[in-house]
């Protein structure tokens, strides 16, 4: 805008600014949103007391599950050993007396494991899950690696919670 | 054996000065204390959380906590420090802030020590408490707490000025350097007290009482993000426990003196209305002077809530360029409207 007119708005303008800084304008509205938010409602989680709720598709510890006639799913395929990203799992396996082939070795090393999910989805059985189970920990070396014994428990454990995961989730597998 | 130490008296008045000094202090410690709860949950709570929760009910033993934490901590000593003054230091913070209290009125008549240059003396205390930090920084020989310390230094110099130019508004109207008189002189209802004819003199001496205190927005002195903690880096345990009861009970020094200057100290805003003459608790009494100074100490932590950091340079801007203008001018337009008759 030329002359005189744009003088008066630039003017005015500066005028405004100084109004607005010397009366702390701005400083207000922070203190009234902070005031605000004093009564609002509160985020916090207490965690061991109150905790999130988890998808039935939640990837934690791993398990191996059973035929409800007590034999074990795992025919050691060895597809979950070979599409680990992470070369967490050996297997090793056998012929057994009834001429079925099963594992003699399951060993999952929970500190190279990603918890990607892989090994679940290439499971033709549904053998290998992983559960919802997150709070675990190990208190010394070498009890990070999880053996068939281990993990079959986990299994027998938790089949039902995991029975029923599995069962929520068909319809998309 | 001189005369005054065989003479009962004087040892009686000893007596009850230590016994009034302790009537002030461990109330004092106590609030300071519960304080720092109390800004945990405020903070936390203007942030949506909960804040301390875990140690007793509602979190209300954390401060006994934080005490006893601090206090079986080893203090270090770093190697290079100029060990006298490193643990002099604290101490140099400390005593300013607590001597202060004894010229504070609480109520007509509830005081320590009523000297006729109170203010002058609060005034000259609470600048001396910046020496405990300056000496902090300087004796612990680490380039992070000797930075603060030369901020602190030049941020006193900034707003001690500005600060002592806002009280001067407040000498004008009352005519007195007595703090008491002082509260006196706004006797008359909440129309009366000071801060409605010295509204920019109170903004500039609030501000500046968070910038002397280093609080936020003014922290530039600890500067956490970027001085790690500022002057107290090299400080633990119980000597940085006592730093920390430097800071809080500067602070609540800072809120109690904004009640007494600005707010009229001990008097009710319904003072000589026929509801106060009807319910007791309406009048004037310790109770109101508890009130307002709460309410500032509610501040400081609202301001820390809400306002991110000054940069140094504009910290030093708004004192010199804003503060020290706005004061003068006020004391200008004070002076004048004095000499037309005007009387507060």
């Amino acid at each position: 805008m030329p002359g005189i007119r744009g003088d008066i708005v630039r003017w005015l303008n500066s005028l405004l600014y100084l109004l607005r800084s010397l009366s702390l304008w701005d400083l207000f509205r922070g203190l009234r949103l902070t005031a605000r938010r004093l009564f609002s409602h509160k985020i916090t989680l207490r965690y061991p007391d109150e905790k999130t709720p988890k998808s039935p598709r939640f990837r934690g510890l791993h398990a191996l599950r059973r035929y409800p006639n007590g034999e074990e799913r795992c025919i050691a395929c060895k597809l979950c050993e070979a599409v680990c990203p992470a070369l967490a799992i050996t297997i090793e396996s056998e012929e057994r007396a009834d001429g079925s082939r099963r594992t003699t070795r399951y060993d999952i090393d929970l500190f190279k494991c990603v918890y990607c999910g892989f090994c679940e989805e290439a499971c033709p059985t549904d053998a290998v899950v992983e559960t919802d189970i997150l709070e675990f920990h190990f208190e010394r070396r070498g009890d990070q690696i999880m053996t068939k014994e281990d993990l079959l428990a986990v299994g027998d454990q938790y089949e039902e919670q995991i029975a029923e995961h599995r069962k929520s989730d068909a319809r998309f597998r | 054996m001189p005369d005054w130490m065989t003479d009962l008296s004087v040892w009686l008045r000893v007596g009850e000065i230590l016994l009034g000094a302790m009537l002030i202090l461990l109330p004092l410690l106590a609030v300071v204390a519960y304080y720092t709860y109390a800004e945990r949950k405020v903070v936390g709570f203007m942030q949506m959380r909960l804040g301390p929760s875990r140690v007793g009910p509602r979190g209300l033993f954390q401060p006994i906590a934080d005490v006893l934490k601090l206090l079986t901590k080893e203090v270090v000593l770093p190697a290079q420090a100029n060990r006298g003054l490193f643990l002099l230091a604290p101490l140099a913070a400390l005593v300013p802030a607590l001597g202060a209290w004894a010229v504070v009125p609480f109520d007509d008549g509830l005081w320590l020590a009523n000297i006729d240059a109170g203010l002058l003396y609060v005034l000259a205390l609470t600048s001396l408490g910046a020496y405990g930090i300056i000496i902090a920084g300087w004796a612990s020989n680490s380039k992070y707490a000797l930075l603060g310390a030369m901020r602190q230094a030049a941020q006193v110099v900034s707003y001690e000025i500005a600060m002592g130019f806002a009280l001067v508004g407040v000498l004008m109207l009352s005519g007195s350097l007595n703090l008491a008189a002082i509260v006196q002189a706004q006797s008359g209802g909440i129309l009366d007290w000071f801060f409605l004819p010295l509204l920019p003199l109170l903004l500039v001496y609030l501000v500046s009482g968070v910038a002397e205190t280093n609080r936020l927005p003014f922290d530039v002195v600890e500067g956490e993000s970027e001085l790690v903690a500022g002057f107290h880096v090299e400080y633990s345990g119980s000597a940085f426990a006592v730093f920390f009861l430097a800071e809080y009970s500067a602070m609540i020094l800072i809120s109690a003196l904004t009640a007494i200057l600005f707010f009229g100290g001990w008097l009710s805003p319904f003072e000589g209305t026929q509801l106060a003459q009807a319910i007791p608790v309406l009048d004037s009494g310790i109770h109101w002077w508890l009130l307002k100074t709460a309410f500032f100490m509610f501040c400081f932590l609202w301001f820390r809530a809400t306002f991110p950091r000054y940069r140094y340079d504009q910290i030093m801007r708004l004192g010199w360029k804003v503060f020290i203008p706005v004061t003068l001018i006020w004391i200008f337009v004070l002076g004048a409207a004095r000499y037309a008759g005007y009387t507060g």
